[in-house]
């Protein structure tokens, strides 16, 4: 369970969002601050990137696909290990898929 | 971990149960452990592939919108049985367009999609290390 501005909203036992349709800027800005982080504009270009991608094809992409997409879509310089885990240093599928109220990547562990 | 030759055999039809999403799933996540993963789609399977699917409508998944993404997890090979196609009076114009980069041809957009004929396809079972049925 997730409390953001006086509402409550279900998540599963890892924290990612039940309800994908729940998601709003001020859930991800509340999840980032309970792991010490303020989202930069950087984190919300992954955030808007992995809601458009799964709006397309209802997939939370594992991190390998993540990072070879970002490449393509936004640029070689965000599209490497380095730059995803220095924003998302729990890892940008788990982390960066949660933050944006997608459930837990396929193939991650 | 060594490389597997793992081909996935889809012959359910995309909404009348959980089994395309369930055979989804599991290719996705084989694939993101580097194995190098083929798809077929026999009988009824090859429905899944349909293009203009709207299954939303009935709260349903839209697995063919997922396999457009395939191609990010660098599955390249998507047989279609071509005699099953023809028994449901489909072809390939029917089926959605799936692409990916090939690596073997300097990264050029390139269809996943290949029609098979039965005999070849049979052929091509009896060289993968693991068979899949779903």
């Amino acid at each position: 369970m997730l409390e953001v501005n006086g509402r409550v909203y279900p998540t599963d036992e890892e924290g990612y969002l039940e309800n994908i349709s729940d998601w709003s800027e001020a859930i991800a800005e509340a999840m980032a601050a309970a792991d010490d982080i303020k989202l930069s504009e950087a984190h919300w270009d992954i955030l808007r990137f992995l809601r458009e991608y799964y709006h397309e094809y209802e997939i939370a992409p594992a991190v390998r696909v993540l990072t070879k997409a970002v490449g393509r879509r936004l640029g070689k310089d965000k599209g490497n290990s380095k730059y995803l885990y220095n924003l998302f240093p729990d890892g940008p599928g788990k982390q960066a898929c949660r933050y944006a109220g997608l459930p837990k990547p396929t193939g991650c562990v | 971990m060594a490389t597997k030759k793992i081909m996935y055999i889809n012959r359910a039809t995309p909404h009348g149960g959980i089994t395309a999403k369930e055979s989804l799933d599991v290719v996705l996540i084989s694939a993101a452990f580097d194995q190098d993963v083929a798809l077929a789609f026999i009988d009824d399977g090859v429905y899944q592939l349909l293009k203009g699917q709207q299954p939303e409508k009935s709260g349903s998944r839209n697995v063919a919108k997922s396999f457009a993404a395939l191609g990010d997890y660098d599955v390249r090979k998507v047989y279609v049985e071509q005699e099953s196609l023809a028994e449901r009076g489909l072809s390939e114009a029917d089926l959605v367009d799936l692409r990916h980069e090939n690596p073997e041809d300097d990264y050029r957009d390139t269809a996943s999609i290949r029609l098979i004929s039965r005999e070849k396809l049979a052929r091509l079972f009896s060289r993968q290390d693991v068979l899949f049925n779903f």
